[in-house]
């Protein structure tokens, strides 16, 4: 079973909110010099289902990312997990695509691929939020997609997937090629092994740009984003903490009670 | 083009109070843009609830039945809503950020060509009445981004739970009913469901609950929340966790609230060992009163919660469980 899995380098999500800050004049998230990107979460652990697939039925698994230079840390991180080759899509025609240009991107890269069974994308990029590219690649592609995968069995042909709802989950079987988008119930990413990152780092990573994938410009870039961000902004906090203090920790819990008494919460 | 359509959704036969949420959005957008409100009911057997979505203040209620309509399938939800988009031209479909939103939203957009925007805590035109704001927390909650699409027609929007309070129902005022009848094309159903699981355990839904009491990773393992449940208990409160537990399994994961769980605002939420990452806070902010108990007084929970208390919970919990059962005595 031959897997593409699509990720995104973004700054990663567990940095203080201290050192989250913003150009608001600009609208750009200013990234702390101390804390390097990381492979979006949601995309590592698509990653990490694709080498649990690759396990149980062999194939080989291509790491795809649109990005700039620096975006190939995040295809070595899936490399050094132990997926076999990354490529990264690069051109200035495609910097500040929005989802519908990166999914056009990463389909006109599939169509160059062409051999694969199963597209894999995280359920969304723990930056926008947005959790769009791997439907709407499903849809430039006409494939079937099945979003937040837990995990997938191979039946007779065909793919079985169980998907995670708020209140229970889905069992879905779709024909291969097929997209899917993994959500974080898959289970922890294993860690890069040493032998991974020598070998990752000694890989060479091609560079596919629009003329190398046949990509219409028109279609990428800000010029062709269906939605243009007018602001971005810290939200104002409207609460302020009463910190309760006592002597006792009984104390405290017992002026906790009151107070929420007092509010009429309880 | 023109109107608003609602994607609205049933639950245990009952409109849910996401979709109540909707019409009071949209609402408020088709009275200042002079524009009709549809309400899409989509369903195997609607009966009685059309013409109860009828009377929460919508111009016409579009209702779809098909017995292949019973399970949440994208696939032919999106075929129905693309089908429907198709003879109203709306200039805003409207869903809840649901299951159902989640996955068919994105869908409709690319069928449609629409623009799309996902979560949104708020949505309003400028002053010009022409431009559709759309307000999303971006970045795990840490920012919030507003985005307009001027250019591109129709939008399709999905609404953050909670962002606004449900329409109250209005039956001085009934909308039309439409029955809509909509060849399901089989052919173009790709995906085959195979079974949908509702894992109920006859709890309080989080949604519902008036009171939630929360544990984070602080509680430190499935024995903590044995606490947790207790003061849950004691106060007719529903439990719910943040990712920790969820990933850790200590906790099932249906309970967990945040970014990729339910979306709550009861009056009470007691925050229990929860750091306060914006991915979990995303979730509750909405909530009446939040307090926090958690040993870090540097916790960033604790700039979230009207009511703090910087100590161990283990030491917390039992003496808060005597005091509040003597209160209600």
């Amino acid at each position: 079973m031959n897997i593409i899995v699509c990720v995104k380098q973004i700054l990663d999500p567990e940095i203080p909110v201290s050192k989250f800050r913003l150009d608001e004049r600009n609208k750009k998230v200013i990234p702390p010099e101390d804390i390097p990107p990381v492979i979006n979460p949601y995309d590592e652990m698509a990653v990490e289902l694709a080498i649990r697939i690759k396990e149980r039925h062999g194939g080989r698994i291509t790491v795809l990312t649109v990005g700039d230079n620096s975006a190939a840390r995040a295809v070595k991180h899936a490399l050094a997990m132990g997926a076999d080759e990354g490529i990264v899509l690069q051109d200035p025609v495609f910097e500040d695509s929005d989802s519908f240009g990166t999914a056009y991107i990463l389909s006109q890269a599939m169509r160059k691929i062409d051999d694969y069974d199963l597209i894999l994308c995280g359920r969304q990029a723990a930056d926008w939020d947005e959790a769009l590219v791997g439907i709407i690649l499903a849809e430039i592609l006409e494939l079937p997609v099945v979003t937040l995968a837990e995990s997938v069995d191979l039946i007779e042909g065909r793919l079985q997937i169980k998907r995670v709802m708020l209140d229970g989950s889905q069992v879905f079987s779709v024909p291969p090629p097929a997209v899917l988008t993994v959500s974080h119930e898959t289970g922890q990413p294993r860690l890069p092994s040493g032998w991974g990152i020598i070998s990752a780092s000694r890989k060479e990573i091609p560079v596919w740009d629009a003329i190398a994938i046949g990509a219409d410009k028109s279609r990428t870039g800000a010029g062709a984003s269906r939605k243009n961000l007018v602001k971005l902004f810290i939200p104002v906090k409207e609460r302020k903490c009463e910190m309760i203090e006592a002597e006792t920790t009984e104390e405290a819990a017992g002026k906790l009670a009151e107070k929420m008494r007092m509010k009429g919460t309880i | 083009m023109k109107g608003i359509l609602i994607c609205g959704e049933l639950k245990g036969g009952k409109i849910t109070s996401v979709s109540k949420e909707l019409v009071t959005t949209g609402r408020r957008l088709s009275d200042k843009a002079n524009q009709p409100l549809y309400f899409l009911l989509m369903g195997d057997k609607l009966g009685i609830i059309a013409g109860k979505a009828a009377d929460m203040g919508v111009d016409k209620v579009l209702a779809v039945e098909d017995p292949a309509l019973a399970d949440l399938h994208p696939e032919r939800l999106t075929a129905v809503l693309k089908d429907i988009c198709h003879r109203i031209e709306p200039l805003l479909i409207l869903f809840g950020q649901t299951d159902l939103g989640r996955d068919v939203a994105p869908r409709l957009a690319a069928k449609i060509g629409a623009s799309v925007c996902m979560d949104c805590a708020d949505l309003a035109f400028d002053e010009t009445g022409d431009v559709l704001l759309q307000t999303k927390p971006v970045y795990g909650g840490n920012a919030m981004a507003q985005w307009a699409s001027p250019n591109c027609f129709p939008h399709v929007v999905t609404m953050r739970p909670r962002s606004e309070k449900p329409s109250e129902p209005d039956p001085a005022n009934p909308g039309e009913i439409e029955s809509v009848a909509v060849d399901i094309d089989e052919s173009q159903t790709r995906a085959q469901l195979i079974t949908t699981l509702k894992e109920e355990d006859g709890g309080i839904r989080l949604e519902d609950a008036k009171t939630i009491v929360a544990g984070g990773g602080g509680i430190g393992g499935r024995e903590g929340f044995r606490l947790v449940r207790e003061l849950a208990q004691t106060l007719g409160a529903a439990v719910g966790i943040t990712r920790v537990p969820s990933d850790e399994n200590w906790m099932p994961k249906k309970l967990e609230i945040g970014q990729t769980g339910h979306t709550v605002s009861p009056n009470l939420y007691i925050a229990i060992g929860i750091s306060g990452a914006p991915q979990h806070l995303a979730g509750c902010s909405s909530s009446k009163v939040i307090v926090a108990i958690n040993k870090d007084p540097q916790a960033r929970i604790f700039e979230e919660a009207d009511f703090g208390i910087a100590a161990d919970y283990r030491q917390v919990l039992p003496p808060l469980i005597e005091k509040i059962k003597d209160l209600k005595e």
